[in-house]
């Protein structure tokens, strides 16, 4: 175990302590526990830069499952670095924030930071995994912290209910993705990330392909709540602020950017791949910054502009992909798209971060986020306001700040797809830029809402439920903070892109470099009177006209139905599916055991029957059997004869002597065929089950003899002569068809030599076999619980009721 | 209901002991000779339930208190512990170890890591049985 796991995982660590922390230092918030951990992780991280600038990478690695070729190994290059960075910092000042933002009397903080500690070591191990196994089961894990902080305040509906679609929606992707991972082993024949890379021909060209590649994607779009998935982000937005901040913006949504990036290598090379992540981006989009602009609630507004924000990077990435098609760096004209990508990765994290924080500021400090309550806050909070206005500003695209560089190589990337000449872009591609820069419009749009109907226009005190003033400063740090970087960014970008950009371009278009080389990016701020420039004084101008009659055309909202829309066709689907499983699991499950024990007989003897007529196995020969003796004559007449009287048994208690005597018999016969361990087992089981049906029939009241009397049932006869009849044939069968050696000579070899024993059956059962004895006495374990649990249940329920 | 059954009784108190220490043989002797976890911890819970006849529930748990969901928690550790003992030597889960002493009055002895997973069973069948047998009895 090298340090880099130890650091991967030392958020779960932590995460053990928590509880007891949380319980000893009551009077100490608890996050001040968690916030060195985040912190000093950054810095770890933050030297590898020095590794990862020149184009190396770290590689460690742990055996796991060996033999299946999951190993639990860790790569750091360009792309994981950054990712690794964005978790740790901005985790860093998420939980600074939320010390001061959650209230220690009301809140459980102690479930609150494991669940927020267990999705930090998830995220890192999602993005620094290169064993997709791995890679998978992390990612697994962060769909359920954030489904467990989704609904932290588990007491509202709307927390549970956005809890249970986040879920539903991610693990369906989830398991899409899963599916891809092990489509792709089988062209592969590996699990490596790094081997899968090399191996990206024989991937392309295999004809699995295309099922592969889908199913990664369903993967990546249903956790970057790409269009149509995105309906999951608005609602959970019912997590608490700080929450929102870190996993719904700033990390968990950006894996599936990460696994579109890591996976370019191996995809890129197809037509498929460019038309779907970059066209399913654009729609993204598009449909995100449009719906933003009707939001009332502020975080509501950010969280579809977060889609929208996701769906451009997403299709940045998708654009970039293309550039494989075009030779080498020399030429790196499309290459530009996927340096706005990472970039506007960056720049996403730290104004729209800062965004959440004040928006949860603002519902701290005034008790509510619904816009049509709030305005003129300018006067009372002129802190949160400058935060506020950088945010959003460097969201619109509006210079000095990060968000209008992005945003010009954005355009520049879009303007540039309409040129090229592959996968039939010369035709559609115009699109691109179009749609690109009618959501960039709306993108200011609502970002103009955000900030003026918050902070200008009328004070309205009636409405607010707290006089609003300005937050404490443990609250503003944070935010403050990454508002900073807004504006260094927006003024040095270069900082960035030889530590940061350039490495994480490296990893996502590694067969564009020859050895030694690395991606030259140089961010500026001028480029002329270029097309880019005149598109971004078209957003502003358009935006503010837009912004000014917006009570005059908000109308064409209404024009789409509620009923079409995709939340209702979610809600829809749901409850159809309830329905429908309860109605067809109604017309079987009647309640008695009876009709099950008829359902799993008739199946037995049907599927044991099918197979041997099948495989034509019945087969029976006498020629090397033993003679039958008087002694076992008599012992099958005394079952028998047992058996068929407890069919007109008047009392219970006559029909559970006869069942002990049929039982007692069956062990009589182990001792005569010299199984001494079996026939001793099954005497005391026998015993012991007398005993229990005695003790539960005890109690029971005296039923009445019409009802004791069981009646003829045909079916019931047929059933139970049938599953005699085939169980007999296959114990025939199995004796005349001898198609291989008995593995017992092994056992008689081995019992002394290599376990010390002398008893055959007890060695296999604690050694030979001793994971199916493990996995045995568990079930029973869980049998007894689940006995237990019932009955107890039960008890309690009649005692309410009484 | 009150039932006159001092035979039954009586020779219960007797014979409790006998089928305990009949039941620990057999569980030692596992290796060896016919027996092991699960046949000895069937016995004792054979001896328990025929105390639960003798005499009833309340007198049973009086005299044994044991929450036998513990038991039965006590004895997966154990199975479960043995396997991954394993792991922390680098050997594959499950791995057993046994070798021979000379111990004074009892000669050559063989000492297993298998007893080790024994004694789960053994703990996890008594648990099991008897949580049934309680909650099903009690259940009136």
């Amino acid at each position: 175990m090298s340090l880099l796991h130890l650091a991967v995982l030392s958020p779960l660590l932590l995460a053990l302590l928590i509880p007891f922390l949380h319980k000893h230092f009551r009077n100490i918030h608890t996050g001040w526990f968690l916030l060195p951990l985040p912190a000093v992780l950054f810095g770890y991280f933050l030297q590898f830069i020095s590794v990862t600038r020149h184009g190396d990478t770290v590689m460690e690695s742990l055996p796991w499952i060996s033999s299946l070729g999951i190993d639990f190994s860790l790569k750091i290059d360009g792309l994981g670095l950054l990712f690794a960075l964005l978790i740790t910092g901005i985790g860093a000042l998420v939980v600074l924030y939320s010390i001061y933002y959650l209230s220690p009397e009301k809140e459980k903080l102690n479930t609150f930071y494991i669940y927020l500690l267990l999705f930090m070591g998830a995220m890192l191990g999602v993005v620094l995994s290169d064993n997709l196994i791995v890679l998978y089961s992390f990612w697994e894990l962060t769909s359920f912290s954030s489904f467990l902080l989704i609904g932290y305040w588990n007491h509202k509906e709307r927390s549970r209910y956005g809890a249970q679609k986040s879920m539903l929606i991610t693990v369906f992707g989830g398991l899409s993705m899963l599916g891809g991972i092990l489509l792709l082993y089988i062209i592969t024949g590996t699990f490596s990330i790094s081997e899968t890379i090399a191996m990206s021909n024989e991937v392309v060209n295999h004809p699995l392909f295309t099922a592969t590649l889908i199913l990664f994607l369903l993967g990546a779009f249903t956790k970057s709540a790409q269009f149509p998935f995105h309906i999951w982000l608005p609602d959970a937005m019912e997590a608490p602020t700080p929450v929102s901040a870190y996993l719904h913006s700033a990390t968990m949504v950006k894996a599936g950017i990460y696994l579109v990036a890591r996976m370019t290598p191996v995809f890129a090379h197809s037509g498929t791949w460019v038309w779907l992540v970059a066209g399913i981006g654009v729609i993204t989009l598009f449909w995100g910054s449009f719906s933003a602009v009707k939001q009332t609630d502020l975080k509501a507004i950010l969280a579809f502009s977060t889609v929208s924000q996701l769906g451009m990077i997403m299709s940045l990435l998708g654009i970039g992909a293309a550039a494989l098609h075009y030779g080498t760096i020399k030429d790196g004209y499309y290459i530009v798209a996927v340096t706005a990508a990472v970039f506007h990765l960056i720049n996403h994290a730290t104004f729209k971060g800062s965004l959440f924080m004040v928006t949860g500021i603002i519902d701290h400090e005034t008790g509510t986020r619904d816009i049509r309550k709030l305005g003129g806050l300018m006067n009372f909070m002129p802190i949160t306001f400058t935060l506020a206005i950088i945010g959003t500003f460097s969201m619109a695209g509006v210079p000095p700040f990060n968000g209008f560089l992005s945003k010009e190589m954005f355009f520049t990337g879009m303007l540039r797809v309409a040129e090229m000449d592959i996968f039939s872009l010369e035709t559609w591609g115009i699109l691109f830029p179009v749609i690109a820069w009618s959501a960039s419009v709306f993108t200011f749009l609502y970002s103009m809402i955000y900030v003026f109907k918050t902070f200008t226009g009328k004070y309205q005190p009636e409405k607010l439920e707290k006089k609003p003033h300005e937050a404490p400063i443990g609250m503003l740090v944070s935010p403050v903070i990454l508002a900073s970087l807004v504006i260094i960014f927006g003024i040095f970008p270069n900082v960035l892109s030889h530590n940061i950009i350039s490495p994480a371009m490296g990893s996502i278009l590694p067969s564009l470099l020859a050895d030694g080389e690395s991606f030259d990016v140089h961010i500026s701020h001028w480029h002329g009177f270029s097309p880019e420039l005149f598109m971004t004084l078209g957003v502003i101008v358009l935006g503010l006209l837009l912004f000014k009659t917006l009570s005059k055309w908000t109308g064409i909202y209404r024009i789409f139905p509620e009923r079409l829309s995709l939340n209702h066709l979610y809600d829809g689907g749901l409850e159809m599916i309830e329905v429908a499983s309860r109605n067809i699991t109604k017309t079987y499950m009647n309640g008695f055991i009876r009709t099950y024990l008829v359902y799993i007989f008739s199946f037995l003897i049907f599927i044991l029957a099918t197979t041997m007529i099948y495989k034509d196995a019945f087969k029976l020969d006498f020629s090397n059997v033993a003679p039958i003796r008087f002694f076992e004559v008599v012992l099958v007449l005394i079952m028998a004869v047992s058996a068929i009287t407890i069919l007109f048994a008047k009392s219970r208690l006559t029909s559970i002597i006869l069942l002990g005597a049929v039982g007692y018999t069956v062990a009589l016969f182990f001792v005569i065929f010299r199984a001494p361990d079996l026939a001793l087992t099954q005497l005391v089981i026998e015993t012991v089950s007398v005993a229990l049906f005695l003790l539960a029939f005890y109690h029971l009241p005296q039923i009445r003899r019409n009802e004791e009397r069981i009646r003829f049932k045909l079916t019931n006869a047929l059933i139970s002569i049938g599953v005699g009849a085939i169980v007999t044939l296959i114990a025939l069968s199995s004796h005349s068809n001898k198609m291989f050696d008995s593995i017992s000579q092994y056992y008689v070899e081995n019992t002394y030599k290599k376990a010390g024993g002398e008893n055959m059956v007890n060695v296999i059962l604690v050694d030979f076999r001793g994971f199916d004895t493990m996995f045995e006495i568990t079930v029973l374990g869980i049998a007894a619980l689940g006995i237990f649990a019932m009955i107890k249940l039960r008890m309690t329920r009649g005692k309410e009721q009484e | 209901m009150k039932t006159n059954d001092v035979i039954l009784q009586t020779v219960t108190k007797f014979t409790l002991f006998v089928i305990i220490l009949f039941s620990i043989h057999l569980f030692f002797a596992g290796h060896y000779y016919p027996g092991g976890g699960f046949i000895g911890g069937l016995m004792t819970s054979g001896a328990i339930v025929l105390l639960l006849l003798a005499f009833d529930i309340k007198t049973v748990k009086a005299i044994l208190p044991i929450d036998y969901i513990k038991v039965i928690a006590i004895g997966l550790l154990f199975s479960i512990g043995t396997g991954a003992g394993a792991l922390i030597l680098d050997m594959p889960f499950l791995t057993h170890a046994f070798t021979y002493v000379d111990l004074p009055l009892l000669g050559k002895t063989s000492l297993h890591t298998a007893v080790l997973f024994d004694t789960g069973v053994f703990l996890v069948v008594i648990g099991v049985t008897m949580t049934i047998i309680q909650t099903i009895g009690e259940s009136e």
